[in-house]
Order: C-alpha cells, then sequence, then structure tokens
C-alpha cells in the first residue's frame, strides 16, 4: 500500500496546494513542501526498516507489492511493485523534490499554485515510472510525467521557452509512441505463444519475442528510452528543454526524467529482450562513446551557463548507456550510482544557476567573471558541483564512472578506454565553467547576496549527499545490489 | 602507536574543513594558527610512528590499518586503508616535516593577503590528499589522493584568480596531468583484470607469481602507469605545465610543486616497482625520458630571467634524475634524491620567496644583484640550497643523493655509458644554471632597494631547511639499510670499468667546470653571456631553450587550437541540423498543403479529375 500512498501524497498535496494558493500562496508552497517530505520520510523509513532483509526479499520477489486487477478484458493490472533499485530511484525523485519545491520558493510568483500543482503531478508520474510493473500503466506514467513537465517549461520557462516545450513534447511523444507500438507487439506476441492476454512484466519476461524478430520491437523501447536518456544522437531536444526551464523544472528533467531513461533501459530493454540487445551492443556502445566525447565538447564551448550543464547530462549519460550494454554486475552497479549522483551534481549546478540568474538576471558567462569575491559561498559550491562533474575522486559521480568504465572494460575494452578519455573533456567544460563565471575580474562589478539560509541548506545536502555517495557508497551499493544481481541473471556475454 | 596512522592525513583534513567552511569569518591569527597546528599535529604523530616503527618495526616491517571498506562489488573491494612499509615512512615524514616548516613560513609570507584562511584551507586539503597518498594501501585510493593533490595544485596555482593568467595556468597544470591520469586509470583497469586486486601488496606478490618477465600485461599496465607518473611529475613530454605553475603563491610552489607532489611519480613507480621489474621495455623508458628530461630542462633552466622559473626548470631536472635511476632499478637512490630533494628545493623556493618579497615582487633576476650585503639570510640560504643542488662534494646532501645515482646508471644492468654520460652532463649543467643565478641575484652591484626584511616565521624555515639540505646526506649508508625492507637494492653488475670513486670524481668534476663556466660568464666577463645569447645561433638557441624547447607552441597547435576550433564551429550543434530541417520540412508542406484549401470549386475539382487520372494510369500500367 506505502506504493500507493506515495503517489496519493503527492497527487492530493498537489492539488491542495493548487487549492490553498487561491487564498494564501505561502500556504500552497508549505503543502507542497509538507507532501514531498511525507514522501521523502516514508522512502527512507521504508530504506532503513527493510535494508538488513533486502537479500532474501529481493530473490524472491519485491520489497513492496500491490497488485490490482484494472481491466481484466485486456489483461491490464495496476500493479506497482519495489525492489532496492525502485527504491533508491524513488528516494532520489524525492530528494530532489523537496529540492525543487524549495528553489522555487522565491522564483516562481505568477500563478504558483498551477506550478506546485504540476510539480508534484511530475514527480508523482517519475515515481510510478519506477515502481509500475506493469506495461500498460508503465507507459501512462511515462505520458503522465509528459504533459505536466511540457506546461512548466512553456508556462514558466524564460524566453524561448514555446520552442523548447514543443521540441520537447515532440521528442518525447514520438518516441513514447515507438515505444506503445512495442508495447504491444509485445502483447500480441505474449498471446500469441501462450493464449494469454498480460501487460504484466514477468509475464512478458517469460515470452520474449523470438530471435531476430525482436530487433525491432527492441528498438521500439530502446529509442523511447534513448531520447530521454539522452543518447547521441537523440540529444537536440535535451539543451534546449533544460536551458528555458525554470530551475525546478531543470533539476528535474536533468536529476530524474534523464534517469527514467537509464532505469527503463536497465529495467525492460536487457531482459526483455537479451537476443536482441546483444546484436545491437557494438552499436549502442558506439552512440554512448560518441555521447560522451560530444557532449563534453559542445559543452566546452557553450557560453549560456545552463546550456553548457545541460550538454554535460549528454556527456555523463553516456557512460549509463555504455554500462547497460556492457550488462555485467560492476558496469551496472557503476551505472546507478552515476545515475544519483548525476542527479545530485548536475541537480546542484542548475540549482546554482538558477539562483545566480535570479540575482543578474542573466545566464550568459560573459556577463559574469571574478563571482567568488562577491559570492563565495555560492562559488565554492558550484565548484564542488562542477568537480564532481569531472569525476573528482571523493565526490559521487567518480565512484559510478569508475565502475562503469572498469566493467566494461571486460567487455569493450577500446570502447571503455575513449571512454575514460571523457573524464578528461570533462575537465575542459568544468574548469571553463570555473573559471568564466567565478574566478577572473569582476569586471562587471558585482555586488551581490551569497546564498540565503534556505538556499546554504539546499546546496549544502547535496554536497554532503556526494561526499557521502563519494566516501561510503556501500549502503546504497547494497540496497540496489540484489535488483541488478536478479537482472542480471539474463546473461548477455556469459562466454566472455 | 600504529593505530594512530589514520590521524597522520585525518587531521590536515579536519583543518582544511574548518578553515574553508569558516573561512569568511575567521581571524587571520585563527586561521594561521589552525593551518600550521594541524600540520604540526600531523608532523608529531608522524615522527611519532617512524621513531616506533624505527625502533621496533612490526611484524613483516609492514602495518596495515584498514578504516572501512569504500566500494563493494563483487571481487572489487578497494578499502580506505593505510599501509606503512619503509618507503611509506620516508615518504610521510618528509611530507609533513616539510609541509609544517612551509606552513610556518606561508604565516608571515601571506600575512597581507585577503584570501588568507583560504589559502591556509587549500594547503591543509593538499597535504591531507598527499599524506594519503603515500599511505594508501590500495592504487584507487592512492588515485583520490592523486587527484586531490591534483585539485590543490590547481586551486593554488590559481589561487589569486583575479588575473585570467593565473586561471589559465591553473588549467593547465590539471588539464595536462589529467592526460597522464586517464592513461592511469586504464592502467588500473590492466591491474584490475591481470591480477583480481588493487591492493597493492597483494597485487605485487600476485603479479611477480604469475606474469612473466617482459609479458604483454606487464608492459601496458607500468606503461600507463607510467603515464599517469609522467603528467604529475612533470617528464618529457608532460613536463609544459610545471614552469607555468609558478604562478602560484611561493610557499605553494615550494610545497606543490618542488617539494612533495611533483614526486608522486616516483613514489608511484617506486610503490609499483615490481610491475616495473616484470616490464624491462619499460624500465628503459623510465631510464632515457629522465635522462632526456634532465639534460633538455637543464638548458631551458639555464636561459630563464625569472627566478622562480629557473627553480621550476631545475625541479623538472632533478625529478628527471630520480626517474633515471627508478630507470635503472636504483630504488632507494630514487627515494633518497627525492627526500634530499625536498630539503633543498623547497629551501631554495623560501629563499626565492624572501627575495622577491624584499624587492617588491620582482621576480627577474636581472632586476636584482647584490643582495649578498642587503639579505644575508636568503644569501647564506641559497649558497647551503644551491651547493646542495649542484652537488658540492663532500659537504651536501645533494651531491651524495646525485653521486648513488650516477653510480648505479653505471653499475646497474640497465645501465650503460650513454646513461652515465647523461647524468654527469646534467651534473655541469645543474651547477653552472644554479650559480648563474646565484651571481646573478647575490652577486655584482645591487640594484633596486629592499623593502621588506624576512621576519623568524620566515627565517625559522630557511635555517631548519638549510641544515638538512647539508646535513641529510650523511645518513645515506643508513638510508639505504632502513628502506631496504620495502625496495630492493639493485643488481650489481658493473658492465662499465669504472670505479665508484671514479664516478664520484667526475661527478665533482663536473660540478667544479658548471661553477668556473658560471663564474666566467656571470663574473667575470659578463659582457660574453650577453654577447653569446644575442648573435645568430645563439639567439636562436636561447630563444629555443628558454621556450621549453618549442614544446607549449607544438601542443597549442596540435591540441589545444584544434580542439577548440571545433568545438566553437559546432556550438549550435550539427546534429541538431536535421531535427530543424525535419521541423521546417514539416512547417513548408503545412504551408502548401493548406494553401489548396482555397474553397474555389474548380481547383478542387480539377484536383479530383487528376488524381482519378493518375489512378486510372497506375490501375492501368501497374
Amino acid at each position: 500500500m506505502i506504493l500507493l500512498d506515495f503517489l496519493l501524497v503527492l497527487m492530493v498535496g498537489g492539488t491542495l496546494a493548487w487549492a490553498a494558493s487561491r487564498w494564501n500562496v505561502t500556504a500552497g508552497r508549505c503543502i507542497s513542501l509538507a507532501a514531498v517530505s511525507l514522501d521523502f520520510a516514508l522512502s527512507i523509513w521504508l530504506w532503513a526498516t527493510h535494508g538488513s532483509t533486502f537479500d532474501v526479499l529481493a530473490r524472491s520477489g519485491w520489497i513492496e507489492e500491490l497488485d490490482w486487477t484494472w481491466i481484466p478484458q485486456f489483461g491490464i493490472h495496476f500493479h506497482l511493485a519495489m525492489d532496492g533499485l525502485s527504491l533508491l530511484m524513488v528516494v532520489l525523485t524525492f530528494f530532489l523534490g523537496i529540492v525543487s519545491v524549495l528553489i522555487s520558493w522565491t522564483e516562481i510568483t505568477e500563478a504558483a499554485g498551477f506550478f506546485h500543482f504540476n510539480l508534484l503531478w511530475i514527480l508523482a508520474g517519475v515515481t510510478a515510472v519506477f515502481v509500475a510493473m506493469d506495461l500498460f500503466l508503465f507507459y501512462f506514467a511515462w505520458e503522465l510525467m509528459l504533459i505536466p513537465m511540457y506546461f512548466l517549461i512553456a508556462l514558466w520557462g524564460h524566453e524561448n521557452r514555446r520552442y523548447a516545450a514543443l521540441k520537447f513534447f515532440l521528442f518525447t511523444q514520438i518516441s513514447g509512441l515507438l515505444m506503445l507500438v512495442a508495447i504491444l507487439a509485445l502483447y500480441f506476441a505474449h498471446h500469441a505463444a501462450t493464449g494469454v492476454f498480460s501487460f504484466q512484466y514477468r509475464d512478458l519476461l517469460e515470452a520474449a519475442v523470438p530471435g531476430g524478430r525482436s530487433i525491432p520491437v527492441m528498438l521500439g523501447f530502446f529509442i523511447a528510452f534513448a531520447v530521454k536518456l539522452p543518447a547521441f544522437p537523440f540529444h537536440p531536444w535535451l539543451p534546449d528543454a533544460h536551458t528555458e526551464a525554470p530551475t525546478a523544472g531543470s533539476v528535474i528533467l536533468a536529476g530524474l526524467m534523464l534517469k527514467t531513461g537509464a532505469y527503463g533501459l536497465i529495467r525492460f530493454v536487457v531482459p526483455l529482450f537479451p537476443y536482441a540487445v546483444r546484436a545491437f551492443a557494438p552499436i549502442a556502445v558506439t552512440l554512448a562513446v560518441i555521447g560522451i566525447l560530444y557532449g563534453a565538447i559542445l559543452a566546452f564551448a557553450q557560453t549560456d551557463l545552463k546550456r553548457l550543464v545541460a550538454y554535460t547530462s549528454v556527456s555523463h549519460l553516456g557512460f549509463v548507456l555504455l554500462a547497460v550494454f556492457s550488462w555485467n554486475p560492476l558496469a551496472l552497479q557503476g551505472a546507478v550510482v552515476t545515475m544519483i549522483c548525476h542527479g545530485i551534481s548536475t541537480g546542484g549546478l542548475f540549482v546554482l544557476a538558477g539562483i545566480l540568474q535570479q540575482r543578474i538576471h542573466t545566464r550568459e558567462m560573459a556577463r559574469m567573471g571574478g563571482l567568488f569575491a562577491t559570492i563565495p559561498r555560492l562559488s565554492g559550491a558550484a565548484m564542488v558541483f562542477a568537480l564532481a562533474s569531472l569525476g573528482l575522486p571523493g565526490l559521487g559521480d567518480f565512484v559510478g564512472e569508475f565502475l562503469v568504465l572498469l566493467g566494461s572494460w571486460r567487455v569493450y575494452p577500446i570502447a571503455s578506454a575513449f571512454a575514460a578519455m571523457g573524464v578528461l573533456t570533462a575537465t575542459f567544460y568544468a574548469l571553463r565553467l570555473i573559471q568564466r563565471a567565478f574566478q577572473g575580474p569582476n569586471t562587471n562589478d558585482w555586488h551581490l547576496h551569497d546564498l540565503s539560509l534556505r538556499e546554504a541548506v539546499v546546496a549544502g545536502s547535496m554536497i554532503l549527499a556526494l561526499f557521502w555517495l563519494g566516501l561510503y557508497p556501500r549502503p546504497v551499493i547494497d540496497t540496489f545490489r540484489p535488483a541488478l544481481d536478479h537482472l542480471t541473471q539474463v546473461n548477455l556475454y556469459s562466454r566472455r | 602507536m600504529f593505530q594512530l596512522l589514520w590521524l597522520v592525513p585525518a587531521i590536515p583534513f579536519f583543518g582544511a574543513a574548518f578553515l574553508l567552511l569558516s573561512g569568511l569569518r575567521l581571524r587571520r591569527s585563527v586561521a594561521g594558527f589552525v593551518g600550521c597546528a594541524s600540520i604540526g599535529a600531523s608532523a608529531v604523530v608522524a615522527l611519532l610512528i617512524a621513531a616506533r616503527y624505527y625502533s621496533t618495526p612490526p611484524p613483516g616491517n609492514a602495518y596495515e590499518q584498514i578504516l572501512w571498506t569504500w566500494i563493494g562489488v563483487d571481487s572489487f573491494r578497494p578499502q580506505i586503508g593505510l599501509y606503512l612499509d619503509a618507503l611509506s615512512v620516508v615518504m610521510m615524514v618528509v611530507v609533513a616535516f616539510v609541509s609544517f616548516f612551509i606552513h610556518l613560513y606561508s604565516t608571515e609570507y601571506m600575512g597581507g593577503d585577503e584570501g588568507y584562511s583560504r589559502f591556509f584551507g587549500y594547503m591543509n586539503l593538499f597535504v591531507g590528499s598527499m599524506l594519503t597518498l603515500v599511505l594508501a594501501n590500495n592504487l584507487l585510493l592512492l588515485f583520490l589522493g592523486w587527484e586531490g593533490v591534483g585539485l590543490c595544485s590547481y586551486l593554488l596555482i590559481g589561487f589569486w584568480y583575479r588575473d585570467p593568467a593565473n586561471g589559465y595556468a591553473a588549467r593547465k597544470a590539471f588539464i595536462v596531468t589529467r592526460v597522464g591520469d586517464t592513461a592511469m586509470t586504464v592502467g588500473l583497469f590492466v591491474l584490475f583484470y591481470g591480477l583480481n586486486t588493487l591492493h597493492i601488496s597483494d597485487m605485487l606478490r600476485q603479479a611477480d607469481a604469475h606474469w612473466a618477465r617482459g609479458s604483454a600485461l606487464p608492459v601496458a599496465a607500468a606503461a600507463l602507469l607510467l603515464g599517469g607518473a609522467l603528467g604529475k611529475s612533470a617528464q618529457l613530454p608532460l613536463q609544459t605545465w610545471l614552469p607555468d605553475a609558478m604562478a602560484g603563491p611561493t610557499p605553494t610552489s615550494a610545497l606543490i610543486h618542488a617539494a612533495t607532489m611533483v614526486t608522486a611519480g616516483v613514489y608511484l613507480i617506486a610503490r609499483t616497482h615490481t610491475i616495473f621489474q616484470l616490464a624491462p621495455q619499460v624500465m628503459l623508458a623510465v631510464a632515457v625520458i629522465g635522462a632526456a628530461t634532465l639534460i633538455i630542462a637543464g638548458f631551458s633552466a639555464l636561459t630563464q630571467e625569472d627566478i622562480k622559473r629557473t627553480l621550476a626548470y631545475s625541479t623538472i631536472s632533478q625529478i628527471g634524475y630520480m626517474f633515471l635511476a627508478l630507470g635503472v632499478g636504483a630504488w632507494s637512490a630514487a627515494l633518497f634524491h627525492f627526500m634530499t630533494h625536498a630539503f633543498f628545493k623547497a629551501l631554495l623556493f623560501l629563499a626565492a620567496g624572501v627575495v622577491i618579497e624584499a624587492l617588491h615582487h620582482e621576480q627577474n633576476m636581472f632586476h636584482m644583484g647584490g643582495l649578498r650585503r642587503e639579505l644575508p639570510v636568503a644569501f647564506w640560504a641559497f649558497l647551503a640550497g644551491g651547493c646542495s643542488l649542484a652537488g658540492l662534494p663532500i659537504v651536501t646532501a645533494g651531491f651524495y643523493s646525485k653521486d648513488r645515482i650516477i653510480w648505479s646508471t653505471a653499475v646497474s644492468p640497465y645501465g650503460s655509458w650513454a646513461l652515465w654520460m647523461a647524468a654527469i652532463a646534467g651534473v655541469v649543467l645543474t651547477s653552472l644554471y644554479t650559480f648563474r643565478l646565484i651571481f646573478l641575484v647575490f652577486f655584482v652591484e645591487f640594484r633596486g632597494h629592499v623593502t621588506k626584511r624576512p621576519g623568524p616565521a620566515e627565517q625559522i624555515p630557511l635555517y631548519v631547511l638549510a641544515v638538512l639540505s647539508v646535513c641529510a646526506g650523511w645518513s645515506t649508508g643508513g638510508f639505504q639499510q632502513f628502506v631496504a625492507t620495502a625496495l630492493p637494492a639493485l643488481g650489481e653488475l658493473n658492465p662499465l670499468p669504472l670505479s665508484e670513486t671514479g664516478s664520484a670524481v667526475a661527478a665533482g668534476g663536473a660540478f667544479l667546470t658548471g661553477l668556473g663556466l658560471a663564474w666566467l660568464f656571470y663574473i667575470y666577463r659578463r659582457q660574453w653571456a650577453a654577447a653569446a645569447s644575442s648573435s645568430g645561433i645563439g639567439r636562436a638557441l636561447h630563444r629555443f631553450w628558454h621556450s621549453d624547447w618549442g614544446m607549449d607552441w607544438l601542443y597549442d597547435r596540435l591540441f589545444v587550437r584544434p580542439v577548440i576550433a571545433v568545438a566553437r564551429l559546432n556550438k549550435a550543434d550539427v546534429v541538431d541540423v536535421f531535427y530543424r530541417a525535419l521541423a521546417w520540412f514539416g512547417r513548408l508542406s503545412w504551408r502548401e498543403l493548406s494553401a489548396t484549401e482555397s474553397g474555389r470549386v474548380r481547383w478542387y475539382a480539377t484536383g479530383m479529375a487528376a488524381g482519378a487520372v493518375v489512378y486510372l494510369a497506375l490501375a492501368l500500367f501497374l
């Protein structure tokens, strides 16, 4: 039931926040903060109480499960279930949810109630994506997070918001339709094989489409997830959407939405289509490596702070793609750590970029420079996030990317070596960001307010999380390991 | 006693956290005190542990302290764990000890700077990272320290961040060393899959047992590790960042870019020496790179006018000696030279700091002169450090450590005449540029005026390091005995008809030659030096050497500009062109098609008739 509660709290909280904002905006904000915090507390409680018994539970089934028949004629179930992987993604969702609410506190003043409604419904959609174990429901959740996000960008975004929102919508919607077709193909294939109609994840797992015919079906899923991830060459929606979105939108896009793509690859694409994945892997791995280097070089060229950060995601998520198609425990665990840490470090950069934009009303780095002199705390925090992004050991991203490279080395040593150069190219853009924005002379003579208490708490907790993940990631790894062990029973590269 | 080992790196980390988190509100005196006291405490613990190690060595001559398992994924279980053997004892003590005196010096040197507590925060962070590097029990934790010191180097080179040139130098240092680090990362993969662990002593044992000498795996692993070492230790071809790194405050140059961090590559190779021994090709490469670097950097040092850049090239050249020693398998000689170099080069930088401060931030040696009487402390410090660096026979530490290396190149099974002669030629160069510096700065007529004289906080480190620069060499026998438990002795074959005394005499002669040349060109006939560097070929050579043999220029054209040009060209992302074209096509067809919906019946009728004709035609002919 707790899984349903997660969703209900967000959906009801969002609706209430909207209603309450009609008479008092602050009340609306407080309601939305309370709702996300409640979910966060619940998820932490779930983690803490089930932490010790994960091993047993995850091997036999789920930590939590809820399976209601929804439309029996078509074999559609309302099936939510959670293993360690889902749990961590959900915890990350609520953590970044709190960050998003707090960071919008003073940024969003127009129609704040509707804003929070959209925000919480996006979170509900993301949460549902991470726990849906019925493919029809999964598709439903996939669409649920799309529409409020469209509004978030189109209504509260920056100068070029309509273009960005439309681009985001078209990319995800069209690729989503491909996935729908693929889901239906799987559904009918399963019926043809067993005579039973079912959208259930566990049923479809066993009735995979045979042989070569599975490749187009797999591609339907792959493209949907690769667009979200985003993998080269499906990435051009990302810089526009991330740049134009309000801060909370950017944080959720980078921190969570991209992770739904990665999650989909891990949960669905490889287990459902091992044969097709194996055939397709060389192409996917090549795309991953291109994405890592290409994204970094693009980021290096940008002068818009948010656009720079946006392109770094293309680079970082390339590591995840590489790991998924290397499909071994080391690489996959690295992928999950990367997903979490990228959510926090890139989310952190977006948070600070947003705070900065609120202060100086520009994202153009040529208009910044020398900010360290006037806002040392903000600059210092940004430096930590940038260093995490360039893979400095001691911060979380390093652990993830190192494990990814180490794991993929076993299967694709050449790709792994090229991907390792991504760590070098990351240095280019991260140092350029620090230099352009915070160092050099303060030519514009900025005198700004440093981080407020609210902002410092947000940035500080994200930094602490990064250090924790960088120095003692074992609790996290131990949480999702059984789930991944379960998934990697599908053995792609048994002979190697 | 050994249980306190974790405190050695931990105290500086705590100091750094305190200084960086509360730095803005901190009083100067508090910041300076915390900065020094944390390193002092760490140094005391380190010395106590070293004393204990010396008096009653732990079983197996190694002590291991495991704090927690860092990452645990299947068989990949690197720990946060410390490892103490004779090698790490030496490194730990030298690092902590020298760091403390440089911090003490900094309290006065950085006194007027607005970023006072930030400076000490970064410096403490550096010391913590460096101690982690030398004490790590596995290569991944070593890599954490390795990148940590790189970060601090970046932060401190760009410490005066308002000047974009400093930022440029800082980024250059970070990026060039990271080129090497990328190779090192891949080296870790090779080692892990080859030996199934990154724990250093287990790894070396496994390598010894399972890897054949000269086979592909050890060669690949050693070559990749060497890549990392070349970047960090500023050896050919990745040496270009170090001279620019002098943009940082002088205590930083002394600590990071002379005494400790830049020797991390030497430590890495000494630490993993078993793997290098299994890869004789790579050993040869190490020796040749070391010999080439020491000569090339020596010539570059000869042509600099900036006092700190001269010392920077000297550092590159001296680390070249250490690499040469490593390449011929003289592990303990390399470590010994690391130690004496840490003392005399730190001393030289600190003394240079005194000079620079006294002359109101003048760094050009040709604008100095005659400071012997004005700044006697700096002069005597320079004389002690310079003699040690150049290798004044019998007396100084530098002579003993360098003599060990020169002798080893002659007698080692990996050695040869060519390496020996390169080492001797290096002594001439070293002596020449060192005394050129001393003569230019302290002799002949005095120019400019002294505005500040060093106080006690600057003087004490100079005295201590000066004494060590001279006396540390007298312990050479004891030192070798001490580190023998960690590093194998040189397998002496003596392929050259040369006695140990003969080699030492040659080194002494080389020292005198350099000194004589320096005297000739910079005191006796100064115009000769000017004439040599202003005439045709002399000027061309001067410019060539002065610009680091044109390597900066080359890298700029080969790597920097192309990458920037490609990035600029593709700023708008060429992939997006496809999607934009798609959108444009969609809009175009929408416009064209909606234009057909004109409401004119005649057009509709024509359209229907045309469509019918086309369909009939298709039906008939297909």
